[in-house]
């Protein structure tokens, strides 16, 4: 879907335009730290252009860190067994890892570290596993610290000044689906705000219509230049029916933006693109 | 040369693999559809989460965990289909393996169950591997092919059965168990439930504690299930295939699962590459394309003419720097060993049955693009 790339687009445009951005990536994506000739992205955040942070969640780190602040324990180091068996836990155990990443990151936004902190968050059926997490702990823990530590995080993550989501999409049949269906589920399950839907690599045909059948008319043969005014012609109607149905479960306030293929495939180009249709409103 | 069809031939299992979003459970759902009609087998469909329309044509609407029987006109073989439903199997897992009704009631009652089993990512991968395991037992099909959940990588999906026996050999599941059994904190449990205390609250934990005793009751036949089903990824007759498209991002993706296949020693037999742009758009450009548009679209006065005629010599453009791109990929990905099919993007979307058999036997039975150099 270019879901990565658009954060990072997204995250670009917004430290480019002044701010102090903390880009980070949940899915441990090669492309990010690729972005920024990295070979791989850290815990402790990276400042890679001014202004412009990034980092990698890591469930261990994110839980050394919460023991750290939270229980001031001294003897960290000495947690050897005990830290091994809540690693363990950390991967293990549902819920775990997803309370850690998103208390990690709205912890960020609280202690106001960043002007902004954009999450590339992971792909379309995990990410309301992620959001829900403090009410879902909250559901299942009640008393400790934890208890008292999920209410922060759920005012941050319901509050639409604070926190918005953007959901990522392509024009086909499945990416259109998941969209509908991950928009219910952020309704229902979660307090987060969407924005906006950006539909990715939209093909477009330029000419007119009338114009679009008399090429279709004329462009008869196997020449190349037949062959991919056909695909273009084809790949935008098959494209166009996936359009339609976005739009009927998408309405205001939810803006849907459209990011052309060709725009899609250059990585500056997307920059501005982002920049021109989001980041005026976020910055 | 060969195709698909003869590389699957004697498969039992074939699994295909793959990111989101480039066709996987449509791949799966044609290879059902071909096998079964060209072929006196029985065959079944698992899929986990087809889309809307593909759910329809294989009237898979509203039959929740159950199988379902396709009806195909003049097949040779018979085809079924089964949607994953995730917390029916899981049910249906707990009543299994628990040791009494009662101990099984208490666990599907618990709060904890409940949350983890319906809102934590890593459950479906552990119940898509055990919904294959149930039905491989029910011993009712000569073949099934299996569509995976989208995972972040092949290792969730893979992995669920032996991460699942870790979990319940773990030091961590006997420390949380060992003091509410005898009652009394072992030294060693003493910082952790300090810990856990601190953080979860007392009644989290004796929840969580109460949860792992009562699963605890059906450890063995989890553990041994869990070896039976990595033990049948294992077989000879069990084939995967890495399904993926060209895209940058899919094929990084799809690369990682055809690494991780093979550092595990699964047999990988293939790899499907969908909507694949036509070869011909890199046959050599007739030098007049430029006058012979203007040409064609002579009706059109100018100065839009010659507007209309470079929008079409860039799009002609665009799509040869991408079918460029795509046998740079192809070449890239023949490194991999593994027989490579390409696919051509299907004008329709698959909304029938004569779609999905159309579909199926240009998967299945269309020459190898490129032979693999290895066995894998």
């Amino acid at each position: 879907m270019g879901k990565t790339t658009v954060a990072t687009a997204l995250a670009l445009s917004l430290s480019r335009a002044g701010k102090k951005v903390l880009l980070c990536s949940i899915d441990e994506r090669p492309d990010i730290a690729k972005a920024f000739g990295r070979k791989e992205l850290t815990f402790a955040p990276v400042e890679v252009e001014p202004g412009m942070f990034v980092m990698g969640m890591e469930t261990e780190a994110a839980l050394r860190e919460y023991l750290k602040i939270n229980l001031k324990l001294p003897f960290l180091g000495k947690l050897g067994p005990v830290a091994t068996a809540l690693d363990f836990v950390a991967t293990a155990a549902p819920g775990v890892k997803e309370i850690l990443t998103i208390g990690k990151i709205c912890f960020e936004v609280r202690e106001r570290h960043y002007d902004v902190v954009v999450v590339d968050a992971p792909a379309t059926g995990h990410v309301v596993g992620y959001l829900s997490a403090p009410r879902a702990i909250n559901d299942m823990a009640k008393v400790g610290l934890i208890r008292s530590q999920t209410s922060w995080m759920e005012e941050i993550l319901g509050d639409a000044e604070t926190t918005s989501a953007l959901i990522v999409t392509t024009a086909e049949e499945m990416p259109v689906q998941e969209t509908l269906e991950l928009m219910v589920s952020l309704r229902n399950k979660t307090q987060v705000h969407l924005d906006a839907v950006l539909v990715n690599r939209v093909i477009e045909v330029e000419p007119s219509e009338t114009e679009n059948e008399l090429i279709d008319e004329r462009m008869t043969g196997e020449s190349p230049v037949a062959i991919a005014w056909h695909l273009a012609r084809a790949r935008s109607a098959k494209q166009g029916r996936h359009l339609s149905h976005l739009e009927t479960g998408v309405s205001a306030p939810v803006e849907i933006l459209r990011v052309p293929e060709i725009v899609s495939q250059r990585a500056s180009e997307l920059v501005e693109a982002v920049a021109a249709s989001l980041g005026a409103e976020l910055t | 040369m060969s195709t698909l069809n003869e590389l699957v031939g004697d498969a039992k299992i074939v699994v295909t693999c793959g990111p989101g979003g480039i066709g996987k459970t449509t791949s799966a759902a044609a290879m059902g559809v071909a096998i079964a009609r060209h072929e006196d087998r029985r065959v079944l469909v698992l899929t986990v989460d087809p889309a809307k329309r593909l759910a329809t044509a294989l009237g898979l609407e509203g039959i929740g965990n159950d199988i379902g029987r396709v009806p195909l006109d003049g097949a040779r073989g018979e085809l079924s289909v089964a949607m994953l439903d995730t917390q029916a199997s899981w049910d249906s897992l707990i009543r299994r393996h628990a040791p009494d009704a009662g101990t099984a009631t208490k666990i599907l009652n618990n709060t904890l169950y409940q949350n983890i089993t319906r809102r934590f990512v890593q459950s479906h991968d552990y119940i898509a591997v055990e919904r294959l395991f149930e039905i491989v037992e029910m011993n009712e099909f000569d073949v099934i092919v299996v569509d995976t959940p989208p995972s972040r990588n092949a290792l969730d999906f893979l992995d669920a059965p032996s991460r699942m026996a870790d979990f319940f050999s773990s030091r961590f599941l006997k420390w949380l168990i060992a003091p509410s059994r005898t009652g009394l904190a072992t030294v060693a449990t003493k910082p952790l439930t300090f810990i856990a205390d601190k953080i979860l609250g007392g009644q989290f934990l004796s929840d969580i504690t109460e949860f792992f005793l009562l699963l605890n009751s059906m450890h063995d036949g989890f553990i041994a299930r869990a070896r039976e089903i990595d033990a049948i990824l294992h077989q000879n007759s069990t084939q995967f295939v890495v399904v993926s498209t060209l895209e940058d991002q899919p094929l990084r993706e799809a690369e990682q699962f055809a690494v991780e296949l093979k550092k595990r020693s699964l047999h990988t037999v293939a790899w499907i590459v969908n909507r694949v742009v036509p070869e011909k758009l890199l046959l050599p450009g007739d030098q007049s394309d430029h006058d012979d548009l203007l040409h064609r679209l002579e009706e059109i006065p100018e100065p839009r003419r010659s507007a209309v005629v470079a929008m079409v010599e860039r799009n002609r453009d665009y799509w040869i720097r991408v079918a460029l791109r795509e046998q740079e990929s192809l070449a890239r990905i023949a490194d991999y060993g593994l027989d490579l099919f390409t696919v051509p993007e299907q004008a329709g979307d698959m909304t029938d049955l004569a779609a999905l058999s159309t579909l199926g036997d240009v998967v299945m039975r269309s020459a190898v693009r490129r032979a693999g150099t290895t066995d894998a």
